[in-house]
């Protein structure tokens, strides 16, 4: 039993982390259409800024306020010079150079930061465990859990009630419509790469203490993140979160239960979503 | 004169020799090295089957590669010390996952289709990294002895890089030969065609899916082929080879090379391994440099190296044209 | 007309629903074998969900359609091509990046059962390219075989449409607004051709048009479809002076500006 419920929270606080990701992924998608591969490495930046003011600071906090800016005022950069040239082009274009990009990242952050791993421990009010049946289990974990769906209900009602919101989701539909009523889409494309960005170094900055910060973690999510959105359905929010907790579940879960077969299994539920929706959970008809 | 039926043969005519007579003047290093060019240049080929032609992004090319990997030292290790046996295992059973996989792959497209080639050659990349009783599991499975190149009346040592380099250099010209022939077939016609617009190939009576299944099937065997040359030629099989970011491989080297150009992946393939070459002889970040360049070609020159310039020579000969 | 015994096209008791909308609602009609017929209707009166539905690229939601007599309700846009069914697009909806020569190849691959043959080589069915040319020798496109299509004048692209559409050897063509987006000398051409191949081949066209002058100018049968439903069937004349039909359409006369 208690093991079944820590398996239920691990899987969780996983897939709250792959949820925030997620939605920065599936916006960017929704709204610009491009399927951005170093959106990884954007979560990866956001955990190593985080470990860096963390370093500099001593408070985790610091990192979590600061690092996440400093990752979307880089991808104001990319999306300025480097995709804004390509969105005519075919779309497998836009997929190489964000894999590019993810190549130069990783590998980067490995000419800075050096290959090991890093630890970053949670700031002392979260540090620490809670008494768990007879065992313990990290608080960290379970801020995670809240966290997630605050976050995620915040964007949801930001996108669902505001103006600003209401536009995006406007311009998402139809771009040309949206420049005929005025909107300016090159800005907003800018605005909602770089707000895309700082999910995603939110994540990286939230990670930080729920994992060990290293180079490879960058490409370990964002395959995880395209199976949520793509099981999700692309653009969609509540498949982003259903899709996220799915494997969140099936990767604690698979770890206790099979773990021969852990690795795969992602990939064979990606599979069987796609081949009976090919738009996804939530991604309405093909 | 135009420079294709002028130009062109005699560069390669040229290529062809340098190739042949190449360990005459290159260290066994370089000759290594070539052999590797092209071994994976082969492979990037199989990926431009279906991106180049077909129009179909696969990130699973990998997959199949990996997999020719495993049968062809499987086959050494269990059934027999054939090469040609070994080869031909490879192929087919990379065909038939192929045709497995494939099945299910051709019915989407664009992004979909780049996601769940991608999920099912992970999928294959765990069976070979957790299947240790068969696969070695992550440590991959190299303790096979060198088969002997059996030609006929006349059995060669392929221990020797020269020699090995040799029966690369021909299997690769051949296969490259097939490929040649198939997009200049009635179904490469209609390969392109499906690339060109998907759905008007189904408004003149062709059947996209089997279309598309077909040159997943040939893409996904010659890969397994180039799969099993390079097992042999590193003298191991291991799950990296099937690893997704293995698959980016292929596509970066089509990419680098020119995706639309018939030989773009091997050229590709030449300028990624000496540029490894050279860039890591001084600096570890060789990815940092190769991700820029990528980035780099993708903006500036997508139609890739070989490409680029064929459209420049093609440029000059028709201005000197009267 | 001696061989006009079954239709060519027996259309029965068609619909077709979006979501709440029903676009076409219980259309019932039949196509004379070897003549040319057309349809016609105002803009969103379902003349392309109508040619969708029939050439198999949408399933009718309730309704059957027979092709040659046979019932084809549901078919593959592949199946009903194999079966002598082709039609063409509104938009231009060829292979822009292959030669003219090469779009017509295509078609002619399919036709010859080649479409798998991976090991032969193409280059060596002079007999093919011979077929091909003849089919562009038809449209005029002859002299522009060796041209990327993407580099042609709007208007030839308009005719490679047509030649995809021959090289099948079809029983029954659809041409969807042949004529749309053409200049008048354009559209002249087209007439011109349409009715040629009419003659000439015994093949039956049924085509759609918004552009009235080509209607009447070429059609021998014609099917008014007005929102959603069939309003009037008849020759030239009879649709000319038929009354609903005139206040169907925005003025009252069927050569008000669309």
């Amino acid at each position: 039993m208690e093991g079944f419920l820590a398996n239920i929270l691990n899987g969780l606080s996983w897939g709250m982390l792959l949820f925030l990701i997620s939605m920065g992924l599936t916006t960017v998608f929704g709204v610009m259409g491009v399927l951005n591969f170093a959106h990884g490495s954007l979560f990866m930046l956001g955990s190593y800024l985080c470990m860096q003011f963390v370093r500099w600071s001593g408070s985790f906090w610091m990192g979590l306020i600061f690092g996440p800016p400093i990752v979307a005022a880089l991808s104001i950069l990319i999306e300025r010079f480097l995709l804004r040239p390509i969105y005519g082009r075919d779309v497998s274009f836009q997929l190489l150079l964000t894999f590019g990009l993810m190549l130069f990242l990783d590998d980067g952050v490995r000419l800075i930061w050096g290959p090991a791993y890093h630890v970053v421990a949670p700031p002392p009010i979260l540090a620490g465990v809670i008494p768990f049946f007879s065992k313990s289990y990290p608080v960290y974990r379970i801020f995670l859990v809240i966290l997630g769906p605050l976050v995620g209900f915040s964007l949801w009602m930001f996108f669902s009630f505001t103006r600003w919101g209401k536009i995006l989701r406007a311009s998402a539909m139809d771009r040309q419509m949206a420049e005929i009523i005025g909107v300016r889409v090159p800005i907003l494309f800018t605005g909602v790469f770089a707000f895309g960005a700082w999910l995603a170094a939110l994540g990286g900055a939230l990670a930080a203490p729920h994992q060990s910060v290293g180079p490879a973690m960058g490409e370990r999510i964002i395959i995880e993140s395209f199976i949520v959105v793509v099981i999700g359905g692309m653009g969609s929010f509540p498949g982003a979160f259903v899709g996220a907790l799915i494997l969140g579940l099936l990767n604690s879960f698979g770890t206790t239960w099979i773990p021969d077969l852990q690795m795969a299994l992602p990939y064979l539920f990606l599979a069987v979503i796609l081949l009976t929706r090919p738009r996804g959970l939530f991604g309405g008809e093909a | 004169m135009n420079h294709r039926f002028f130009v062109y043969p005699l560069l390669i005519g040229l290529l062809l020799v340098g190739l042949f007579t190449l360990p005459i003047f290159l260290s066994t290093y370089w000759v290594l090295i070539v052999t590797e060019i092209l071994t994976m240049g082969l492979f990037a080929m199989s990926f431009n089957l279906l991106f180049g032609n077909t129009g179909l992004l696969s990130f699973g090319q990998a997959g199949f590669f990996g997999a020719g990997a495993y049968f062809a030292v499987l086959c050494l290790v269990h059934l027999s010390q054939s090469l040609w046996l070994a080869l031909i295992c490879a192929c087919l059973g990379a065909a038939v996952l192929a045709l497995i996989i494939g099945w299910f792959s051709v019915r989407l497209d664009e992004i979909y289709f780049a996601i769940l080639t991608l999920g099912f050659g992970m999928m294959l990349f765990t069976v070979a990294h957790n299947w240790r009783s068969v696969t070695g599991g992550s440590d991959g499975l190299g303790n096979f002895v060198l088969p002997a190149l059996n030609l006929v009346i006349w059995k060669v040592s392929i221990s020797h890089p020269r020699h090995f380099y040799y029966l690369v250099l021909v299997v690769t010209i051949l296969g490259i030969f097939l490929l040649r022939r198939i997009t200049r077939s009635p179904f490469g016609l209609m390969l392109q065609a499906s690339r060109e617009n998907s759905n008007r190939v189904a408004f003149v009576g062709g059947d996209l899916r089997a279309l598309r299944l077909l040159a997943f099937v040939l893409a996904g065997s010659i890969a397994g082929f180039a799969g099993a040359l390079f097992a042999i030629f590193n003298r191991i099989a291991s799950p990296e080879m099937l690893h997704w970011s293995f698959s980016g491989k292929a596509v970066l080297m089509t990419i680098l090379g020119g995706s639309g150009v018939f030989l773009g992946p091997v050229v590709g393939a030449a300028i990624f391994f000496i540029l490894e070459h050279w860039i890591t002889s001084f600096t570890n970040s060789w990815m940092v440099f190769l991700g820029a360049i990528l980035v780099f070609l993708v903006l500036l020159f997508p139609k890739g190296v070989l490409g680029t310039l064929i459209t420049w020579v093609d440029r000059s000969g028709k201005g000197k044209q009267p | 007309m001696m061989q006009a015994v079954t239709p060519i096209l027996e259309v029965q008791n068609i619909s077709r629903n979006f979501g709440r909308f029903q676009a076409l609602s219980d259309v019932s009609l039949l196509v004379p074998r070897g003549r040319l017929s057309a349809l016609i209707g105002p803009n969103g009166a379902g003349k392309t969900t109508f040619y969708n539905v029939i050439s198999g690229r949408y399933r009718p939601t309730t309704g059957t359609v027979h092709f040659d007599g046979e019932d084809v309700t549901g078919l593959a846009p592949h199946r009903l091509v194999a079966r002598g069914m082709l039609r063409s697009f509104q938009i231009t909806n060829v292979f822009p990046e292959l030669t003219v020569l090469e779009n017509v190849l295509v078609p002619l691959v399919v036709h010859h059962g080649a479409s798998f043959a991976f090991l032969k080589s193409l280059a060596r069915r002079n007999d093919w390219v011979e077929e091909a040319e003849a089919i562009l020798e038809q449209v005029g496109l002859r002299e522009m075989r060796h041209r990327v299509v993407s580099t042609l004048a709007y208007g030839d692209k308009r005719l490679i449409e047509i030649a995809l559409v021959l090289a099948r050897k079809p029983k029954l063509v659809l041409l969807d607004e042949p004529t749309a987006g053409m200049n008048p000398e354009e559209t002249d051409r087209m007439i011109h051709l349409i009715r040629e191949l009419a003659d000439q081949s015994g093949t039956t066209f049924f085509i759609t048009e918004h552009d009235m002058k080509v209607v009447f100018s070429v059609a021998q049968q014609i099917y008014v479809l007005h929102q959603g439903s069939l309003l009037a069937e008849g020759t030239p004349d009879d649709i000319q002076s038929n009354d609903m039909v005139k206040q169907a359409y925005l003025g009252g006369s069927l050569y008000a500006p669309a």
